[in-house]
């Protein structure tokens, strides 16, 4: 039960949605661009978000895409984390999004919510960091690409007129070796204690993390130091150290229980895509 | 904000006025469905699942307006399937409160994916909760139901 | 017929989705209540203001606290609706009531509350620490039960003492001492049904009810007792319960609904908890802490047990002081040892209020005494299981009530541990190492319980024909998926001699038309309502034999009744058919006998007693089932994680009456055991505020994190029970929270004595991380 009134729209083209959101400002309302909706029924039916107005982007041809060709893979924002599931086109992505709520629930969230909104963990984004993708957004100003790490700084750094229309990677990404593991509290569903992704590339690791702080992070800085020719539990404290904030310390475990198996999942990641002889 | 629109569940056209902000969940039940159930309204229990274009949905967490030309199915639409004589035949229920979405759910597992390993059944199954049965009953219908397909 | 695996008669209801539950069943035009509740956990109420409220589209009536008399079951301490006071985060404030809920929701956004926040209480040893804030100051001058004792001036709301024996000479007996305290915060039932209740009342003042409720006879009376209504003209309905666990014992919504209606000139009024509320609002389960005191022989023989079970009862007393007094009851488990003192304390604190959780105090207290058991096993290097054995109950023992056992009503518990000792492999390893990080280890428990309820508790069924002979079966057992109502048909046709398919089951109860049984809860649906059912069934054989002698003009002890027949029993070709007479007899020439059969039964429990004040001497129920269970775990010593592989409960269960629905009983308990023992807790912050209250937080054992369970039974009769079957719903939980601490205390080394067993508990154990905050 969502506790106002709010009206929907479904655009088919980018330029329509774009021109709606304006025109409905110019009205005094306050529109939201809707992916799946999960988080915004979530949130509104508790009083935590309001909007009068929903535009819908999942009939958005642009959105819809998932292509892969021999240069570059791009993945629409209004695909749902199953579909991109099925296709497995990007096996790390496929692993991130797998552990992300549950199945029927990832028929209809999509990869631009769980990317774009509120729920900070936004685990999805994480596979994207490390493989410097590109995001197209539109808004206003027309579309644009613009590689993740100028739009992506702890979350999406879009306008409330802009939104996500696709990630794009370079195809070499899909080949690279990876790890991803998401340690929970319990079980085998739920938010992450720590999520750790990670890809070898050009003999360098990257990593990303979710749950580790109260937003997701790709630091090269702690890649740095776990890249560093160093014992590997030396480099594990080092990178620790490098953290761009404290800890999380909640409901899902305390600060202290959060590094400790911060330290074990980074320890399983590098062990497994540097070989058991690291 | 209302709007009247014409729902396709289970075969039929059903015409109805909604708020543009109603659930599907808070539709069908008012259009007597009740066989979807509000557990958490929160997407987390899987008690409300019907399927929207053969897939299933959370009710609670689509809007009725966004399955306006899409196919609905729900409990109501299954008439003695596999699933359900398999629900009734292990005991996969006790208070049934759980029971239409995990119907729906395992309905739409066993006849989209009849080679389900062990892995898909759990990724798809662990959507529902069930407070009442061991989940082994339920296992066991499932289970039941694919190899009669793989037959 | 009785073992079978008859399938459930209401099975194509509910996987069809046609099964009507309390909400399904809310007409058009009914009105919509909305609860305001409490932000804070303790806080004076200094204002409410509901002007801006009232004036809101569609809003026909606000309720607050004033002038609402108090509520509960043993002690009136509970306003339906707080006054003056909040004591407990999710507590109800006010009640909005209006044409829609979406404008009753928005309605209560518009009133506004001034609360005064006080010094909160989070657990029963702050409540008990002097200088505590007292949550009931007025304490004294509660109405309370007869057997209920509140200290006043204090935050006890209830004691129970079990003293049976000389401590002196049980610790100068014993060779060797263990003591450990446990503790575990209140968790919740989590029924996927939320409570929800609906009243009206027509223009004659009969107030209806329908309420997702175990206890609609208890509704209709407390209603009557509270408000002052008519007993006669409250009349309430329950549909099917979508789960309920002890959770839908207490009356709460009920209440509101009722209040609600009459503030609207009558009207109907739903009241329905969103999951967020049904977590913190309505009553949860229990917390506890206790402290175990054994003292043994060196052969392991227990000759002393000290306990304090300081059970978490929240801001209201409401069932939980009959929960704290049946975990006295039963204090010692399964074994007899003859020195036995023990206080059980029902405290307030500032939590959501406690209610009966499956098992009723038992699956709590028998965590700490199992584990103990353990502990004292170790320290005398003894088997787990024989240790349990060689102090198991025996008819001819006496339990810490001192009620005298024979061979009928408890169970046999060497059967059942001999049982688990096969089915786990006891005897190959309790503890692998698998490799460097990996081990798996097994751990036990044993437990029993009775049913500590009213003891004047009765069950009343009604049997009516069909004109094709086929049988209407009334009964006041709500179907709560516990499958009872399928099983007393199966008790009605072994009776009868006729086709199960011939019984038409009445699913939803009425009070009006229902004879009462008087709770669904404890275990003891087929007990109670299968001696009624028996009996009536006794009552209508009585009458069809009485007119068919007449017809058939022989001695009504020459007849049989069965196969759709009442027939002569050496001579069945001499017979009539049930269907000729079950309406009267009609001669050829258009005379009539006899009428319409009504077969009517009761059961009334014989010979219970209160528990005395000081010593707790008294019989609280009629029979104790015994079980033993073991867990087998796998375990992560790095990360500190673990996978629970196998879950066992042997339950002497004295006969099977339907195979598949007791399996389903005894698994299905087993499961809601291990999701509270390994996963649920509400988190409190610092100001005793609940922050987990949805399942994306709270989250129970899904499906693929079950284990393999396995249950098996053993046969002792329960002679006066039908067909010798005990009490089976509860009793597959009771151990299970034991035997996962044992079984991962083994396989970690370190003692495990909190619940749940999150891995970061078991870190923090192993590591002492004690001192940072959650």
């Amino acid at each position: 039960m969502i506790p106002f009134d709010v009206a929907y729209y479904r655009p088919s083209t980018i330029e329509e949605a774009v021109q709606l959101f304006s025109s409905l400002e110019a009205e005094g309302k306050r529109p939201l661009y809707y992916g799946g909706g999960t988080e915004f029924i979530t949130l509104a039916r508790l009083g935590r978000t309001f909007a009068d107005a929903v535009i819908d982007l999942k009939s958005l041809p642009e959105c819809r895409i998932l292509s892969v060709t021999a240069h570059e893979l791009t993945f629409g924002a209004a695909l749902s984390l199953s579909t991109i599931e099925e296709a497995n086109s990007f096996p790390l992505l496929t692993k991130a999004v797998r552990e992300i709520a549950d199945r029927t629930a990832r028929n209809q969230i999509t990869l631009g919510g769980n990317i774009c909104g509120r729920i900070f963990y936004h685990e999805a984004v994480l596979p994207f960091l490390l493989a410097d993708s590109r995001v197209v957004i539109a808004g206003k100003e027309g579309i644009s690409e613009q590689s993740i790490h100028e739009v992506f700084e702890q979350y999406m750094r879009l306008s409330p007129s802009q939104f996500l229309v696709q990630v794009k990677i370079d195809a070499v990404y899909n080949k690279l070796p990876y790890v991803h593991t998401k340690r929970r509290q319990q079980g085998n569903t739920g938010y992450p204690l720590v999520t750790v992704a990670a890809l070898k590339k050009d003999e360098k690791l990257r990593v990303a993390f979710s749950g580790v702080c109260p937003f997701p992070f790709r630091s090269l800085e702690v890649e740095e130091r776990l890249n560093r020719k160093l014992p590997l539990d030396v480099r594990i404290a080092n990178a620790i150290e490098a953290l761009p904030s404290p800890v999380l310390d909640d409901i899902e475990g305390s600060a202290n229980y959060r590094l400790f198996v911060l330290r074990h999942a980074l320890l399983d990641v590098i062990t497994a895509l540097e070989g058991e002889s690291a | 904000m209302k709007s009247e629109v014409i729902l396709h569940i289970n075969g039929e056209q059903r015409s109805t006025v909604i708020r543009q902000a109603d659930t599907l969940l808070v539709v069908l039940r008012h259009l007597e469905l009740t066989g979807a159930k509000p557990g958490c309204l929160n997407g987390d229990c899987g008690a409300c699942t019907v399927l929207v274009n053969d897939t299933p949905i959370k009710s609670c967490m689509m809007l009725a307006i966004e399955t306006v030309g899409q196919e609905i199915t729900t409990i109501e639409g299954l008439h003695d399937t596999a699933i359900q004589r398999a629900f009734v035949e292990q005991f996969a229920f006790q208070c049934g409160y759980c029971t239409p979405g995990f119907v729906m759910n395992a309905y739409a597992l066993t006849t989209q994916k009849p080679d389900a390993d062990e892995e898909t059944i759990r990724k798809w199954l662990e959507s529902n909760i069930c407070r009442c049965t061991s989940y082994q009953e339920i296992e066991q219908a499932v289970r039941s139901v694919l190899v009669q397909k793989k037959r | 017929m009785i073992g079978k695996s008859v399938i459930r008669k209401e099975a194509w209801e509910k996987v069809t989705g046609k099964a009507k539950y309390t909400l399904d069943t809310v007409s058009s035009g009914t009105l919509h209540a909305k609860l305001v509740t409490s932000p804070y956990a303790h806080a004076r109420i200094r204002d409410i203001r509901t002007e801006k409220a009232y004036a809101a589209p569609g809003v026909r009536a606000i309720l607050t606290g004033e002038g609402l008399p108090l509520t509960g079951e043993d002690l009136r301490d509970r306003p339906p609706i707080a006054w003056e006071k909040v004591r407990y985060h999710g507590e109800v404030v006010a009640v909005v009531v209006a044409d829609t809920l979406m404008q009753a929701e928005q309605a209560a956004q518009l009133i506004s509350i001034i609360y005064e926040p006080l010094r909160v209480v989070g657990s029963p040893k702050e409540a008990l620490a002097e200088g505590a804030p007292l949550l009931h100051e007025n304490l004294a001058t509660y109405q309370k039960g007869k057997y209920t004792y509140p200290e006043p001036g204090t935050n006890i709301a209830h004691r129970t003492k079990i003293r049976k024996g000389s401590m002196e000479k049980g610790w100068a007996e014993s060779d060797v001492v263990v003591e450990a305290s446990f503790s575990f915060s209140p968790s919740d039932h989590a029924a996927m049904e939320t409570r929800c209740a609906t009243a009206e009342i027509r223009a004659d003042g009969t107030v209806v009810i329908t309420a997702s409720t175990q206890a609609p006879f208890m509704i209709k009376r407390l209603i009557g007792e509270y408000f002052g209504e008519e007993v006669g003209k409250v009349v309430v309905h329950t549909p099917f319960v979508g789960g309920a666990y002890g959770g839908k014992a207490p009356v709460q919504l009920e209440l509101l609904a009722y209040l609600a209606a009459k503030a609207v000139g009558g009207r109907k009024v739903s009241v329905w908890n969103t999951r967020e509320q049904d977590m913190v609002t309505s009553p949860v389960h229990i917390g506890m802490e206790a402290t175990i005191k054994l003292g043994a022989t060196k052969d392991g023989k227990i000759t002393a047990a000290e306990m304090v079970f300081l059970f978490d009862g929240g801001a209201y007393s409401d069932k939980a002081i009959d929960v704290t007094r049946a975990a006295a009851a039963d204090c010692t488990g399964p074994y007899h040892i003859n020195n036995v003192w023990c206080d059980s304390l029902c405290v307030y604190t500032n939590h959501p209020y406690a209610s009966p959780f499956r098992s009723f105090g038992h699956c709590e207290q028998a965590f700490a005494i199992e584990r103990t058991i353990d502990m004292l096993a170790e320290k005398l290097q003894m088997d787990k299981l024989a240790i349990r054995e060689r102090n198991a109950i025996l008819p001819g023992n006496t339990t810490p009530t001192q009620v005298m056992l024979n061979k009928s009503n408890v169970g046999n518990l060497p059967a059942c541990i001999a049982r688990v000792r096969e089915l786990i492999e006891w005897d190959e390893w309790q503890r692998i190492e698998i490799n460097s990080r990996l081990v798996r280890a097994k751990g036990v428990s044993c437990s029993w319980k009775t049913s500590t309820i009213d003891t004047d508790a009765s069950s009343g069924a009604i049997i009516t024909f069909n004109t094709d002979g086929s049988i209407n079966l009334i009964t006041g057992v709500v179907e709560i998926g516990t499958g009872t109502k399928t099983v007393l048909a199966q008790i009605l046709a072994e009776k009868l001699k006729m086709d199960i398919n011939d019984i038409h089951v009445k699913m939803d109860i009425d009070t009006q038309t229902t004879p009462e049984h008087w709770k669904t809860v404890a275990s003891r649906g087929t007990f109670m309502a299968g001696r009624a059912v028996l009996s009536a069934a006794d009552d209508a054989i009585r009458q069809l034999k009485a007119i068919a002698a007449c017809i058939l003009r022989v001695s009504s002890e020459d007849l049989e009744v069965g196969y759709g027949n009442v027939f002569l029993r050496d001579d069945p070709s001499v017979y009539i058919p049930i269907k000729e007479i079950a309406y009267g007899y009609k001669y050829p020439n258009g005379n009539a006998i006899g009428g319409q059969i009504i077969g009517r039964g009761h059961y009334i429990l014989r010979h219970l007693t209160p528990l005395d004040k000081e010593t707790g001497a008294g019989k609280p129920g009629p029979e104790w089932t015994v079980c033993s269970h073991a867990v087998e775990v796998e375990f992560d010593k790095r990360d500190y994680t673990y996978r629970i592989i196998k879950a066992v409960s042997v339950i002497d269960i004295g006969k099977v009456l339907n195979e598949k629905a007791a399996l389903g009983q005894v698994m299905g308990a087993m499961s809601m055991g291990l999701s509270f023992a390994s996963r649920e807790t509400f988190f409190f912050d610092r100001y005793e505020r609940v922050l987990n209250a949805q399942f994306r937080t709270y989250r129970p054992l899904r499906f693929g994190e079950h284990p393999e369970y396995i249950a098996d039974f053993v046969y002792t009769p329960q002679i006066d029970a039908p067909y010798g079957s005990r009490g089976v719903g509860e009793h597959g939980l009771i151990g299970m929270p034991a035997a996962l601490a044992n079984a991962l205390s083994t396989a970690a080394q370190v003692p495990l004595n909190q619940l749940p067993l999150l891995p970061e508990l078991i870190w923090r154990t192993k590591e002492g991380w004690f001192n940072d905050s959650v």
